[in-house]
């Protein structure tokens, strides 16, 4: 077996105010793998995708991607290897426009203009956003400031892409969509969800967190079959895998009184 | 509270006119920064009682608006919008400044009509300049332009950023305001104490943002500087452009032919 | 209280763009040498949040009118002056773009007024002194409340003698003055009790953000930062006097050339030099400059009224009243140049759409 891509090991970590985000966290994750991570809120699932982004650092514990410890001197390295995808794409998305926002990336690499173009475009072209190019951020759809945000990532060629709730507040058409781009994406996926239903069709492997510790860590479907585990844990089984109240005729819900 | 539910639509209109295309679009932002400055200059650089030698500045918004095929409504509505401070200032001409200036037939008009009706001349000729350069250019083309003429940068990247987040900004205190509204009853609930608190509330969620933002920056190898990829070139019709415009401005200013041509025709007339 | 472009004389608005320009060099090279990445963005969200905020009205207690938050005292609270000046300076200029608040060759004025004292006067003067680094909120109220009534004061100030000076206006100073002090007074008054407020909530929710600013530096080397503002007061009061000069005494060239000639007795070159006085005004200024005409004619009496006549040519011999041909000649003119505008406007607008 190939060594792992990312390790996480014994990973803790207390905010500033005293409240204890993470106690003692590891997992690893092998090269190309999908890895969901899930969780009530306030579980620790940010909290542990910001480490692995290099934008915390471990108070204890550490976290290696691709052999690189994370540290203050490894960090411009690191973030060359990961990126990430944060949940409000507004706060992801600065530029003026599409086309600089997602060149920031590259041009920071130190970049010649001609690769940095390239680079632009091939990452829009993967999502299919290129005729947003020229538009500016504050005018996109929910969709289509997503598809540029993950496109402003991939401008970078991690191999570790670490996204946020990457389907909160999308519209069904367009998180079928995203989930659909995900399917063919080759790097190493980190998703940090509530969408349960999302993760039975993207990622095999689950963790499931609970007050910065891990509960369970597992394959998804086994994971996500455990009604007792996820009720545990806050979380709700995929509707997929919930009996359907209207082909079963209504086996747990009490009927509707009569006469109303 | 009218102002925040018009105000947006109105940036959004700016951003639109802003996409067109037309060959003052075209135009080397830099070049029509400095035309239309030079145009402000000229325009304010005149006595007060200047009337007549300002009229044919009007040439310049006139013929812009007509080749950046802006609609004229959209100017006309932001000048009324824009009119109270220069009024409230002008309007104290006609009283303090009585001394006749102009007689047409018996009527007899005090300079201080004549330098109000110059204030709000000069208003609407610098306003619809400026208007129509941001209408026909964009604001991220105009803050290049100001990086390209030596701007520092962190001002224009603070203009670029401020400009990004405005949107987002006042669509989150539109959503805190009318939330307000919605429990405020016959105009209670304005209080100071509840504009506080409300305010105190948006800031706070821009204190996060702000950090968010950063970390997002900083995952893209943010080291301090924001660098921006596009270029300018200034091409013969730029430099067309400005040499001709400088030349008629610069014509209006110190030849004043509008009074000249009147006093020739005025000769003419049999007296 | 935005200044607006036809309200100033072009000296005026050149001066204040270059103090105004002078600034945030200064404040963009403080920035840089500071070395914080994290204010990029926080600057950036901040002026969004200033420009939201003054879109939210509240009422001025028993007043029944309105008011909204100025922004540059609670921005050099929340971010030290530097960075408090450049978001400020920033949210004025998409003000003046975009809603033409002001005007472009105003907005060197209306930078200096609104960004300048709050964020180099008041806030490292009045607001540090009183506040002090650990402040209670009674402290952060009175703080706040004196400094941005100072600050809002010293900008009416700057507006009336900006407007002063430009002459465009015929507001007498005093009067302009004692209409403007007042209502800023007022208007600090509540501004300055939301900015405390304001303050006071963030500081219960994050004081880690009111200590980190409060740990700037107010002013680095209170000696150039004060030599500095020094400066360019003295530029401002220069510039505006000068302006002021200029633009009450018709062009400085004329006059320059119409009381040399009038003291000297050398005939041919005066009469010359008054023929191209004579010309020049008509030509920049066909509705002659009757602002000057009172003062001109007590002053002028000594001056023999031949030199005068000798000048040949329009105003200056019709003085005591107005010349009806004159102001023909100038109606005529206007109407036509309207007319020729029109004109193109409409040839231009056929072209296109042939096109």
């Amino acid at each position: 077996m190939t060594r792992p891509l990312v390790v996480v090991s014994d990973l803790r970590h207390a905010y500033a105010d005293g409240q204890t985000a993470l106690h003692g966290v590891s997992f690893q994750v092998g090269s190309g793998d999908r890895l969901a991570i899930v969780g009530a809120n306030g579980a620790g699932k940010s909290t542990t995708l910001l480490h692995l982004a290099g934008c915390l650092l471990p108070q204890a514990g550490s976290v290696r991607v691709a052999d690189l410890l994370l540290c203050r001197e490894n960090l411009s390295q690191l973030r060359r290897s990961v990126g990430m995808l944060f949940q409000n794409p507004d706060d992801q998305l600065f530029m003026p426009r599409v086309f600089d926002d997602v060149a920031f990336g590259p041009v920071n690499l130190g970049l010649p203009a001609d690769d940095v173009q390239q680079r632009v475009m091939h990452a829009l072209a993967v999502v299919g956003a290129t005729h947003l190019s020229h538009r500016q951020p504050h005018r996109l759809s929910g969709g289509e400031k997503r598809a540029v945000a993950i496109a402003s990532v991939l401008a970078l060629s991690p191999a570790v892409l670490l996204m946020d709730e990457p389907t909160s507040s999308l519209d069904p058409a367009s998180r079928r969509q995203l989930i659909e781009l995900l399917q063919t994406f080759e790097q190493t996926l980190i998703i940090a969800t509530h969408d349960l239903d999302m993760v039975l069709d993207l990622c095999p492997r689950t963790l499931v967190l609970g007050e910065g510790r891990i509960i369970a860590d597992g394959a998804s479907a086994v994971i996500l079959s455990d009604a007792a585990l996820l009720a545990a844990a806050r979380l709700e089984q995929p509707l997929r895998l919930q009996a359907c109240p209207v082909c079963s005729g209504a086996a747990r819900r009490p009927s509707p009184p009569p006469g109303r | 509270m009218a102002r925040i539910d018009s105000s947006l639509p109105d940036l959004s209109d700016l951003d639109g006119l802003a996409c067109r295309d037309s060959p003052i679009h075209r135009l080397d932002p830099r070049i029509k920064l400095l035309t239309t400055l030079l145009f402000i200059v000229c325009v304010v650089s005149f006595d007060k009682h200047q009337l007549s030698a300002l009229l044919p500045f009007a040439a310049y918004p006139v013929v812009l608006l007509i080749l950046a095929r802006l609609p004229p409504a959209w100017i006309l509505r932001k000048l009324l919008l824009a009119v109270p401070f220069a009024l409230c200032v002008g309007i104290f001409n006609p009283l303090f400044d009585r001394t006749t200036l102009l007689h047409i037939g018996s009527l007899e008009i005090s300079g201080g009509w004549v330098s109000f009706a110059s204030i709000m001349l000069r208003f609407a000729l610098t306003v619809s300049a400026a208007l129509i350069l941001v209408a026909s250019t964009g604001f991220d083309a105009l803050c290049l332009a100001l990086a390209r003429l030596g701007v520092p940068r962190p001002f224009v990247v603070q203009l670029l950023l401020l400009y990004r987040y405005l949107f987002v900004l006042v669509d989150e205190a539109l959503r805190l305001s009318r939330a307000r509204a919605q429990r405020s009853f016959a105009g209670r609930g304005m209080e100071l104490t509840v504009v506080a608190s409300l305010l105190a509330q948006l800031l706070l969620r821009t204190l996060d943002r702000a950090q968010r933002i950063y970390l997002a920056m900083q995952c893209r190898g943010f080291d301090g500087e924001v660098r921006l990829l596009r270029r300018l070139r200034i091409g013969a019709s730029d430099v067309l452009f400005l040499t001709g415009w400088t030349a008629i401005l610069l014509a209006l200013r110190f030849l004043a032919p509008a009074p000249t041509l009147g006093q020739a025709i005025g000769r003419l007339l049999p007296s | 209280m935005h200044m607006a472009d036809a309200l100033i004389s072009p000296l005026v608005g050149g001066v204040m763009w270059a103090a105004t320009a002078a600034i945030t060099a200064y404040s963009a090279r403080k920035l840089d040498a500071g070395g914080d990445d994290r204010v990029v963005p926080l600057m950036g969200v901040l002026g969004a949040f200033i420009f939201a905020a003054q879109m939210i009205n509240f009422s001025i207690p028993g007043t029944g009118s309105s008011g909204h938050l100025g922004g540059g005292m609670i921005l050099s609270i929340l971010l030290g002056p530097y960075a408090a000046f450049l978001t400020m300076a920033s949210v004025l200029t998409v003000q003046a773009l975009f809603f033409a608040d002001g005007g472009l060759l105003a907005l060197g004025c209306n930078i200096f007024n609104l960004a300048f004292f709050p964020c180099f006067v008041a806030y490292p003067l009045l607001y540090r002194t009183i506040a002090g680094a650990h402040a209670s909120e009674k402290r952060i109220l009175v703080a706040s409340l004196v400094a941005v009534i100072a600050g809002l004061q010293l900008g009416a100030l700057a507006v009336v003698l900006q407007t002063f000076f430009s002459g465009v206006s015929e507001l007498p100073f005093a009067t302009f003055l004692l209409l403007m002090l007042p209502i800023h007074l007022a208007i600090g008054i509540v501004e300055g009790l939301l900015t405390a407020a304001i303050v006071t909530v963030v500081g219960r929710a994050r004081p880690e953000v009111l200590a980190s600013a409060a740990a700037l530096p107010a002013t680095p080397r209170p000696g150039r930062g004060r030599l500095l503002a020094q400066l360019l007061l003295l530029t401002a009061v220069t510039g505006g006097l000068l302006s002021w000069f200029a633009s009450t005494r018709m062009d400085g060239l004329e006059w320059a050339i119409f009381h040399s000639s009038g003291k000297e007795a050398l005939p041919a070159p005066a009469t010359d030099a008054h023929a191209l006085a004579a010309t020049l005004q008509e030509r920049t200024a066909l509705l002659p400059d009757y602002a000057f005409r009172p003062a001109a004619e007590e002053g002028d009496a000594a001056e023999p009224a031949a030199e005068v006549a000798a000048a040949g040519s329009g105003k200056e011999k019709e003085w005591p009243d107005v010349s009806a041909g004159t102001s023909f000649a100038g109606l005529l003119g206007a109407t036509l140049s309207m007319l020729l505008a029109g004109l193109l406007g409409f040839a231009l607008l056929r072209l296109r759409q042939r096109r």
